[in-house]
């Protein structure tokens, strides 16, 4: 299966690695997938309490290149939105930016299900309610 | 040394020029039908068959007479098990295979389960191994045929075949093989391998693809195949339809190599072989998948953990290879041959197949180890388990969701 070039490109120099303290307040963690399965996405935002804005976003991604790619992209996505706006990002978004061939879509659900979990996490922690997450699977 | 590197000879391998060579007349110069039997079109292909069998039962110790050509190891298997079903359908309809056999095999069996064959599906052990008492524990008064695959595609590790083979022969049941990975590489004797009826075919040796055999036994006993395509009658009435005479002579002729080269080449391979799994071993967390004893010389499966092995093939692109991977097929299931070892379904995920070659380099080994190495720590780096995994959280203790 040949690889779109931006698939490759976020795969060759995946924006935004790394592990941000989830300790923290105003830290959200996102955990989704399973080591069986063969993809494992953490997906962690940082959030200005003051302004509901995102200033970083980090991941982590154990999968193929498509999900790497999609994981990549969702903290790039993600860096300056307000946690409202992060929440309307569609994982067919992705398939679109990514070029992704169907066999490859559930790698932008992962990526739509680890930006979800990421927020509640934060809400949950600064005492709002969790939204309801709707299940994809 | 040039780029992409190959190393995955167990899916196919490159035509050997010396093949080719002798197969290029035989296009457009001796381009007859070996079954013309009234002009010397038809005489000259029938030379170069008849040439060419002897080449291919010389490598495995068979007569000429008891090679049937057909178009490859599938259609080898198929005829194998659905001729001898048929064929031998008064005498019994249970049938012993292996659960880490080639999908020819297993989807063969599951087609004559459905026509009212009884299958036994034996289990390996943790090694990829099948134990002669396993067989012969499974043997009823029932059994037409016992297949058992002589080098496995993904692990390589090699099965008991001689004793298989010995234990057919005392209880009276026919014995297959399917020998596509072994044929070539190391000594295969039906004789003293007690073999009735055994696959190959010639793309996995140098040969050109479109072109394999079924050796049927001809003597103690005499074995005969229905034949599951009408037509001519060729091949003893077990095979019709016109000879690939061009695929046949290099066929033939990639059979005399080997036969000639093996031994030295096995040496070579193995060599090689052994200084790529050696240092890729010395990877943290990476594990040898199958026997490491009984093996064919020039395949290595190997699992890195906390990778995704089509993630890794990436990271890897100019080196082809093939993965365990569930994202590697249309399945999304990870190679069924793993994960009857035992393997979680993350270790199977996590593993590269390396498969070498004749024209295997030890440049391109040293390259392989270093690009491997390097691509695993990258990823490794990106990796959410790799990073619990050092942290000491046991991911078993996690509450996964499925997806």
């Amino acid at each position: 299966m040949a690889y779109s070039d931006k698939v490759i490109d976020h795969y060759t120099n995946p924006r935004n690695i790394g592990t941000l303290d989830k300790s923290k307040n105003t830290v959200g963690t996102g955990l989704v997938g399973a080591p069986e399965c063969g993809d494992v996405m953490r997906l962690q935002i940082e959030v200005n309490p003051e302004t509901g804005v995102i200033e970083d976003a980090k991941f982590k991604t154990f999968g193929c290149g498509s999900a790497i790619a999609s994981s990549s992209l969702a903290t790039e996505w993600l860096k300056g939105k307000t946690v409202d706006q992060a929440l309307e990002i569609d994982n067919m978004e992705i398939v679109e930016e990514l070029a992704l061939p169907p066999v490859k879509i559930h790698c932008s659900v992962l990526a739509e299900d680890a930006i979800r979990q990421a927020i509640n996490d934060y809400r949950v922690k600064n005492g709002m309610e969790p939204m309801e997450l709707e299940s994809h699977h | 040394m040039n780029l992409p590197i190959y190393l995955d000879n167990n899916a196919t391998t490159p035509t050997d020029p010396r093949v080719v060579e002798a197969m290029i007349p035989y296009f457009t110069e001796f381009f007859g039908n070996a079954a013309s039997r009234n002009h010397p079109f038809g005489w000259k292909a029938e030379e170069a068959v008849s040439y060419a069998r002897e080449q291919i039962a010389a490598l495995i110790g068979a007569n000429e007479k008891e090679i049937i050509f057909t178009s490859g190891a599938t259609e080898s298997n198929n005829l194998a098990l659905k001729g001898v079903y048929e064929m031998y359908a008064a005498k019994g309809n249970h049938f012993i295979t292996v659960s880490t056999e080639h999908k020819a095999i297993l989807d063969a069996c599951k087609h004559l389960e459905k026509q009212g064959a009884e299958v036994t599906y034996l289990s390996v052990g943790e090694d990829g191994l099948l134990s002669v008492e396993q067989i012969a524990e499974a043997i009823k008064p029932n059994t037409v045929l016992v297949s058992v695959m002589y080098g496995n595609n993904e692990l390589g590790v090699i099965q008991p075949i001689r004793e298989i083979g010995a234990l057919c022969k005392e209880r009276g049941v026919l014995f297959h093989t399917d020998a596509t990975q072994a044929v070539g590489k190391i000594p295969v004797d039906v004789m003293a391998d007690h073999i009735d009826l055994m696959s190959f075919t010639a793309h996995k040796m140098y040969g050109p693809k479109g072109v394999g055999a079924l050796y049927v036994r001809r003597k103690n006993p005499r074995v005969k195949v229905t034949a599951q395509l009408d037509g001519g009658g060729h091949e003893r009435g077990m095979r019709s339809g016109t000879l690939n005479v061009t695929g046949i002579v290099g066929f033939g002729k990639a059979c005399e190599l080997c036969r000639l080269e093996m031994a030295d080449e096995a040496k070579r391979l193995s060599a090689l072989r052994d200084k790529l799994e050696n240092a890729l071993l010395t990877v943290e967390e990476s594990y040898l998948n199958g026997n490491k004893a009984n093996r064919l010389p020039h395949t290595t499966n190997i699992s890195f953990k906390y990778v995704e092995g089509e993630g890794l093939m990436m990271g890897i692109k100019d080196i082809a290879v093939s993965s365990g991977s569930a994202c590697t097929s249309a399945s999304l299931e990870p190679s069924y041959v793993l994960k009857s070892l035992g393997l979680d379904d993350e270790l199977a995920h996590s593993s590269l197949r390396f498969g070498l070659g004749r024209f295997t380099t030890e440049e391109e080994i040293d390259f392989t180890i270093k690009c491997v190495s390097d691509a695993v720590q990258r990823l490794r780096d990106m990796s959410p388990l790799w990073e619990m995994f050092k942290e000491g959280i046991d991911l078993k203790s996690i509450q996964w969701s499925e997806h």
